[in-house]
């Protein structure tokens, strides 16, 4: 039983970061920007809120400190996102090239900064980890179930499924979402009922990053007590489970429980007794995610539709 | 209208013609510098917050500092060389609209095959290095036909396949340096025999002192062959008419699965010459048992939209994020940080993407000039 409550926590870790920052991957591509700047956004977000972090833990901890470092975490992602938004947007610029150029900025400015702001000058951020709950009060004393999903846990992680909720809610049932999905499909369509298109995209933007942002955020917190300008390709791997969930929340949901617990049994295989009897070298269980994800592509991609606009910028003349 | 009128007006078309050929041909690179100086201006600025009294004498070592010696002059084109293969290999496969987010898979793969060739096929004696570098493009081959195979007959998205067999190839060669080329004590694979070393054709007695090699010169060749089969065969054209639109050259006729298929065959193969020719290099280069994607396959990505995945602009983007590499090295002499050059980097990349902008600029600029004639 306690491997079961163990597979699930750890799961959860690799999990909710990949939601939240597929999510807001979604957001930016059902505006029609393909966003590939989710890593650079996340190492933003990431390096922003360590270093917010590290300059408080003297005066705050716990769960206040991490409330406001989601906050610093999302605001920068946000910021850093305008970036893309702008090229892509108002300049009509190649969206990959924008996104790639993003990708390579964000590490280089993490060390470069990280580098000259601390006195040793050192690129690594450490960090004291007081956010961790041991048990939910009330809650994590229902058996087994309390076991299960709150003990050994993050805020984060309620603020992840929270935020799966809100977004689905947003996007299929409400105004913005609907005009958000249209502007996707087919842009000049909303133009003609009077709808800024740029607007709307850069509301899909500005959320992605924001999302990202936290997304970089959460990943550090749950997986370490240092920063070294790196999510380890996460933002990429988000970008699969978006397009693995076909770029609906609900499947996105679902690819990023499968993904997290396939990462769950390659970083814990050896802790798992049965697996453990099976005599296979651990590099292979570390390849077990991506394999995974690829065999379940090839049976699930032959009708697979990306936003029909994805990636072409908006032009009011053309048709 | 007389004869001579129609003559004068027709000469007259065709010399506007050849401008406007011209201006169109010129203008890819006008906007690559255009971006170049406002990434570098960036750079400067940055700079000038970071430390202002030592911001001019750093800015001059990222432009001059490659220069300072032979030795650095040569170790240009030793950086150069294997980002010029994976920006390449990007470049090709963006000609078939494809995304080779996988050539880092491709490279290291690559590299794995001419370090196992390097250090076990030892009886091979002068073709040693020829076969290893056959055997590296081969495997990044290899690495890129299943990615194009799942693009072309499951629908499979590319840049989602690439970047899981980025992870996969990573941790294979991972397994199979330690299975066969290990070496315990440092954690890296063996040191390849000295034939299999790249010639250095005289290269470094000309820069004596860098880690130049004739691995320049493949990656030169193979760029112009590059540009020949996509700019003079019909294969090329037909690449190229899959990538514009896939529907309308089915219907003339082409198969652009076998297209699709190709175009990444050739695409991994070129990374993974990349990596053969930067692991033969003989300059004491390792694979190390780690669990980082290589970098290089990255930085391919950058000189493919640099050079305006052309395969000469590649060869210049590649040369050119080489010299300021080298010019960064020295950016400790003034007390910054090498991270510099990355930001760099990126900030010229961000600004290529305007290239659209510069373009539509040019033209602007062109018609109120045509208009001011008239």
């Amino acid at each position: 039983m306690n491997t079961l409550y163990f597979l699930i926590q750890q799961t959860m870790f690799f999990t909710i970061p990949l939601l939240i920052v597929a999510i807001g991957g979604m957001y930016s591509e059902r505006s029609g920007v393909v966003n590939i700047a989710l890593e650079g956004i996340m190492i933003m977000g990431g390096f922003c809120s360590i270093l917010f972090i590290k300059m408080m833990e003297n005066n705050l901890s716990g769960q206040v400190l991490l409330i406001l470092a989601i906050l610093i975490a999302m605001i920068s992602g946000a910021l850093f996102s305008l970036l893309h938004a702008y090229a892509s947007i108002n300049l009509k610029a190649d969206q990959t090239i924008s996104g790639t150029a993003l990708n390579m900025l964000a590490p280089a400015l993490a060390v470069f900064l990280a580098r000259m702001i601390q006195p040793e000058g050192v690129q690594q951020i450490q960090f004291k980890n007081t956010f961790r709950i041991e048990s939910v009060p009330v809650l994590g004393d229902i058996p087994i179930i309390g076991d299960m999903f709150f003990k050994n846990t993050y805020l984060t992680t309620y603020l992840g499924i929270l935020i799966l909720i809100v977004a689905t809610v947003v996007l299929y049932r409400t105004r913005f979402g609907l005009r958000l999905r249209a502007c996707g499909e087919h842009p000049q369509a909303v133009d003609s009922v009077g709808v800024s298109v740029y607007k709307i995209r850069y509301a899909g933007v500005i959320i992605s990053g924001a999302l990202a942002g936290l997304g970089g955020l959460i990943f550090v917190v749950t997986t370490s007590t240092n920063f070294n300008a790196t999510v380890a390709g996460y933002g990429f791997l988000a970008l699969a489970v978006l397009i693995f969930g076909q770029w609906k929340p609900l499947y996105i949901a679902g690819a990023a429980l499968f993904f997290g617990f396939m990462k769950t049994i390659s970083a814990t295989y050896s802790s798992i007794p049965f697996l453990f009897q099976i005599p296979i070298t651990g590099y292979f269980y570390k390849m077990v995610p991506y394999v995974a994800t690829l065999i379940v592509l090839i049976f699930g991609s032959k009708r697979s539709q990306a936003p029909r606009a994805a990636g072409v910028p908006y032009d009011q003349g053309s048709r | 209208m007389s004869k001579q009128g129609k003559e004068k007006k027709k000469v007259d078309s065709n010399r506007k013609l050849l401008s406007l050929n011209l201006t169109d041909k010129l203008s890819g690179p006008i906007s690559s510098v255009v971006a170049i100086l406002t990434g570098l201006l960036i750079g400067l600025v940055i700079l000038l917050i970071a430390n202002p009294s030592n911001a001019l004498s750093g800015f001059s070592w990222i432009l001059t500092g490659a220069l300072s010696s032979p030795q650095d002059m040569g170790n240009i084109f030793y950086y150069a060389t294997p980002i010029i293969l994976t920006g390449l290999s990007v470049a090709f496969a963006f000609k078939t609209s494809l995304f080779n987010i996988g050539a880092s898979g491709q490279f290291i793969l690559g590299a794995y095959g001419a370090v196992l060739v390097g250090v076990k096929l030892t009886s091979l004696g002068s073709v040693h290095w020829i076969a290893a570098l056959i055997v590296s493009a081969l495997f990044g081959a290899i690495w890129a036909l299943i990615p194009g195979l799942l693009k072309a007959y499951r629908n499979v998205n590319e840049v989602i396949s690439s970047i899981m067999f980025n992870y996969i190839g990573m941790y294979l060669v991972n397994y199979l340096v330690r299975e066969t080329v290990y070496h315990q004590l440092t954690n890296r694979s063996l040191p390849v025999a000295q034939t299999a070393n790249l010639p250095t054709l005289g290269l470094d007695r000309l820069f004596p002192g860098s880690k130049i090699s004739a691995g320049i010169l493949i990656a030169f060749a193979v760029g112009v062959l590059l540009y020949i089969v996509l700019n003079k065969t019909v294969f090329g054209y037909e690449l190229k008419a899959c990538g514009y639109n896939r529907h309308a050259s089915r219907y003339a006729g082409i198969n652009e699965k076998k297209c699709i298929v190709l175009s990444m065959v050739i695409a991994g193969a070129l990374a993974g010459l990349g990596g053969g020719l930067l692991y033969l290099a003989g300059t004491g280069k390792y694979i190390y048992v780690q669990d980082v994607l290589a970098p290089e396959g990255f930085a391919g990505i950058s000189v493919a939209l640099l050079g305006m995945s052309h395969p000469i602009g590649v060869l210049f983007a590649g040369l050119f994020i080489g010299y300021i590499t080298v010019g960064g090295s020295y950016m400790q002499l003034s007390g910054f940080k090498p991270e510099i050059i990355d930001i760099i980097t990126a900030a010229i990349i961000y600004f290529a993407a305007f290239s659209l902008l510069f373009r539509s600029m040019l033209e602007r600029l062109r018609f109120k000039k045509e208009a001011e004639h008239r």
